[in-house]
């Protein structure tokens, strides 16, 4: 676009700049906010005690965030290990396999499945999930629920994004694959899924996103125990329900260090983002 | 017709699923695929893959079906029209969701008034006029791409401390609001960003040529062809506003009764579930039946929305 | 390019601006704050509903958040009222005017399908330390134990703790939870577990068929019952405090929520009324 705006544009222009600037300075108002409130704490404990100390008893003045850092990164890994292949599988299927108006009843359910929301997920998974799993180890609420329940809510946003960069590969590609004789399977693997890898690739770091901030329903499944797992059936607690659970009933110090994990939290995202660009380059470049 | 409704739903899909972090990065079959011609194995037995796509399918099917026919089993017997204009009664257990319903509807109304303006605004900036490559265009989308990601309880932080003490709104429909404004404009303004580049260049060209101002241009010809776009970033936001918990927690607040202006604290359907099911002894009931309003909404809206777009481009 | 930094400045001051005169409309002065422990919440916004109905043109305000919440937002003026269900500890008592409105008991609670029927204070230690792990140790079933536990910043945890001269870094939880309701849903869902939660709230569930039973505690049967009579050893009262002495609307409101007229709120939200005799000497000091 190098056509010369107008002088009467002036205002137009002006005017979404402002838009814009407000909406850029979000971020940085969040991340100013966090720190100025975690400051205290920071100050006074100092940030190796946020890795150093023996456990999370802020009444005590305990603050190791390292067990619900692994809590977070457990759950969120193994739900991103069972959904992704999941996901791109239910995209294949609504693609290659599936009849035109199965494909697209699926399509809705997915949509829909996208659309419900999470304190609905963790209800379901507090009165049947957990008491099912129990059954086959206590105490039921465990990184395991954790790990189900985060599989479910993070599958749509892995099946959609799939789908939708499959329905970008061009037909020209799936005819050569057919004049080759290649199975259709064969074409999935050969050709469909190297040609999708960039968008299966941002599937996988949206969904990473998802899984990392899920708060309400891990908080109902999870078991809330601040402990580094040793097993799949061991309770977790999260650095988002830790917030969810604690923060209305924090002061001083305590409160502190709560938006201490709400800035570790920011950390991974702005890592993940890190992430997804160095691999958005590479497929650019590379 | 049913050839443009196809494409059409297969831009809102493209669209949907570029909203959050990595959205600028081409579609892959722009960039040529080495692995072409190379076919790894010789093909294998075309069955298994078969069965196992189609069970992951039958899979989640069933996992779906489970829970919402869960929801709907326990929650179908709670509605009724009294359900849905009383007021709660003892802590929720009994009566029904109005102040609820209203308190939903205020936040949401407060959110999307604020950020329909912004995220247009700053997707027609980012859109028409900022070169990719500036240093402007470049900072605000990548601060945009973290606020994507940024955890729902983060923002009830932000919204709590910023909104909710530093403006003096305490717990307050607005200081929901305003948060769940933080937190949708992403999904917004990438929508809006989409649907304004699927406009096609030509539009801007001849009304360049015609003498047009880009405001004009703007409010008669690009704007318009948007909407579709727009709708979808729309329906994705107001979907992540009404299902959202965590960040209200911290900012609309829990009172449950009818407010009376933006300044009295509303607690929002998602909240009422929450509560229901973990703070009030016997409230299973309610909490099945505001679920099933919950989803029923959701549905309502994407569905509505999908319309219009359609017939939006009709008239095109 | 430095142009373009000054508007971006000019913008978030503006936006800021525009947010604060948008806020500066003031609040009626008929209106009460109300903040604090999460379960004297639900009762309290009950009985404001009804001083509402009596009062026309008041509106109350009852907002969750823990008792310690509560007496630092009745502190900061931030609330008219706090709300807390515990005693008042240490140097609070000469801060904080308080006024009890009903009591509540915590029990222990366990699965129906425990056949343990009686645990002992030392029991009851031992399996929270997490010495007793099994069932069998204390006469059950050979099953582990699942000690549930509550969240940091608790009324309930503090009291249990206070009772059992605990630390909560001494508890080997198998589940922390938040509220009443998740406990007694845990325990619900898992014949194994062992928990303790508001003895008003598990007799409510009891009834309506939740398949758990409530334990005595130190010989006495936990029961609103003995509660009310004072017998039971532990239990709390459910008090509003402010900051100076009330007046006005406060006093009012404090007034009507101590009054006989909302016996039936409290009965009905599964707490134990206060006898007017109580309240006198609760409010003298």
């Amino acid at each position: 676009m190098s056509l010369k705006p107008q002088s009467a544009d002036w205002l137009l222009l002006w005017t979404l700049r402002c838009l814009g600037a407000i909406a850029g300075a979000i971020v940085i108002a969040i991340v100013i906010f966090l720190v100025l409130e975690a400051l205290p704490v920071l100050q006074q404990v100092g940030i190796g005690r946020f890795v150093t100390d023996p456990s999370w008893h802020p009444a005590e003045g305990f603050y190791n965030l390292m067990p619900m850092l692994w809590g977070t990164l457990l759950a969120m890994g193994g739900s991103v290990l069972i959904a992704t292949p999941l996901g791109i599988l239910s995209a294949i299927f609504c693609q290659y396999y599936a009849p035109k108006w199965l494909a697209n009843l699926y399509r809705r359910l997915i949509e829909l499945l996208a659309g419900i929301p999470s304190v609905v997920y963790g209800f379901w998974g507090l009165v049947v999930l957990v008491p099912l799993i129990n059954r086959l180890h206590p105490p039921g609420t465990s990184l395991l629920a954790g790990i189900a329940i985060l599989t479910i809510m993070i599958l749509p946003t892995i099946a959609l994004t799939a789908d939708a960069s499959f329905t970008k590969i061009p037909s020209s590609y799936l005819l050569g694959a057919a004049s080759l004789g290649l199975s259709r399977w064969g074409t999935i693997c050969g050709i469909v899924l190297p040609a999708a890898k960039s968008g299966l690739f941002t599937g996988v770091i949206l969904e990473t996103g998802r899984a990392i901030g899920e708060t309400m329903a891990v908080l109902m499944v999870c078991g809330n125990v601040v402990q580094t797992p040793h097993s799949l059936f061991d309770p977790i607690r999260t650095l988002t329900a830790n917030i969810a659970l604690e923060m209305a009933y924090a002061l001083g110090n305590h409160r502190s260090a709560l938006f201490v994990s709400g800035l570790v939290l920011m950390g991974a995202i702005a890592l993940l983002v890190v992430i997804a660009e160095a691999i958005s380059q590479e497929e650019i470049y590379g | 017709m049913a050839k443009k409704k196809g494409v059409q739903k297969s831009e809102v899909r493209s669209q949907k699923s570029e909203v959050n972090f990595l959205p600028c990065s081409p579609a892959s079959p722009a960039s040529p695929s080495p692995h072409l011609p190379i076919s790894p194995s010789p093909p294998p037995l075309s069955l298994l893959p078969t069965i196992t796509v189609w069970a992951i399918a039958l899979l989640v099917t069933a996992t779906f079906a489970w829970i919402v026919g869960d929801i709907i089993w326990h929650g179908a017997g709670t509605i009724s029209w009294e359900f849905l204009t009383t007021a709660p009664k003892n802590s929720g257990r009994e009566g029904g969701i109005a102040p609820i319903l209203v308190a939903t509807g205020l936040i949401l109304g407060v959110c999307l008034a604020v950020s329909l303006p912004l995220g247009i605004g700053t997707a027609i900036l980012l859109a028409e006029f900022t070169p990719t490559d500036s240093w402007f265009g470049r900072l605000v989308r990548r601060s945009l791409d973290v606020l994507a990601g940024v955890p729902s309880i983060v923002f009830g932080l932000f919204g709590n401390v910023f909104f909710a003490r530093t403006l003096g709104l305490g717990f307050s429909i607005l200081s929901g609001g305003l948060t769940l404004a933080c937190m949708v404009l992403p999904i917004l303004i990438r929508s809006a960003e989409e649907g304004l580049r699927a406009v096609p260049n030509d539009y801007r060209l001849a009304a360049a040529s015609l003498g047009l101002s880009r405001t004009t241009t703007l409010w008669q010809l690009l704007l318009p062809a948007a909407v579709p776009g727009l709708l979808v970033g729309l329906v994705l936001g107001i979907g992540r506003a009404m299902a959202e918990t965590a960040a209200l927690i911290f900012t609309s607040g829990y009172v449950d009764r009818m407010p009376q202006s933006l300044f009295d604290s509303g607690r929002a359907l998602s909240i009422h579930i929450f509560d229901l099911s973990m703070n009030v002894s016997g409230g299973d009931t309610n909490a099945y039946g505001s679920a099933l309003v919950l989803v029923v909404l959701l549905l309502l809206i994407n569905g509505t929305a999908a319309q219009i777009a359609d017939r939006w481009l009709h008239k095109f | 390019m430095k142009n373009q930094q000054k508007y971006t400045a000019l913008a978030v001051t503006l936006s800021l601006g525009m947010l604060l005169s948008a806020c500066q409309q003031n609040s009626p002065k008929t209106q009460l704050t109300l903040t604090g422990s999460s379960t004297v919440a639900p009762l309290t916004s009950e009985i404001a509903k009804r001083f509402e109905a009596k009062h026309p043109g008041v509106r109350i305000d009852v907002q969750t958040g823990g008792s310690s919440r509560g007496l630092a937002d009745a502190r900061s003026r931030l609330a008219n009222i706090g709300m807390v269900s515990r005693n008042l500890k240490g140097n609070e008592t000469g801060e904080f005017q308080s006024f009890a409105i009903a009591r509540d008991g915590i029990s222990i609670i366990l699965n129906t399908n425990n056949p343990v029927k009686i645990l002992s204070n030392e029991q009851i230690l031992n399996i929270y330390q997490g010495k007793i792990e099994n069932w069998k140790q204390v006469g059950g079933k050979d099953a582990p134990i699942t000690v549930v536990n509550k969240a940091e910043g608790r009324s309930t945890l503090e009291l249990f703790l206070g009772y059992f001269k605990l630390e909560n870094s001494q508890i080997k939880a198998d589940v922390v939870i938040g509220d009443n309701q998740q406990g007694i849903k845990t325990v619900a869902g898992n014949p194994n577990a062992i928990g303790y939660v508001s003895i008003g709230t598990a007799e409510y569930d009891i009834e309506r068929g939740v398949p758990i039973q409530l334990l005595p505690i130190g010989g006495v049967e936990a029961s609103t019952k003995t509660v009310q009579n004072g017998t039971f050893p532990l239990s709390r009262p459910l008090l509003l405090v402010t900051a100076k002495p009330p007046s006005g609307l406060t006093k009012e409101f404090i007034d009507f929520a101590q009054s006989q007229e909302v016996y039936d709120i409290v009965k009905q939200q599964n707490f134990v009324p206060i006898a007017t005799k109580n309240v006198a000497k609760t409010s003298v000091r």
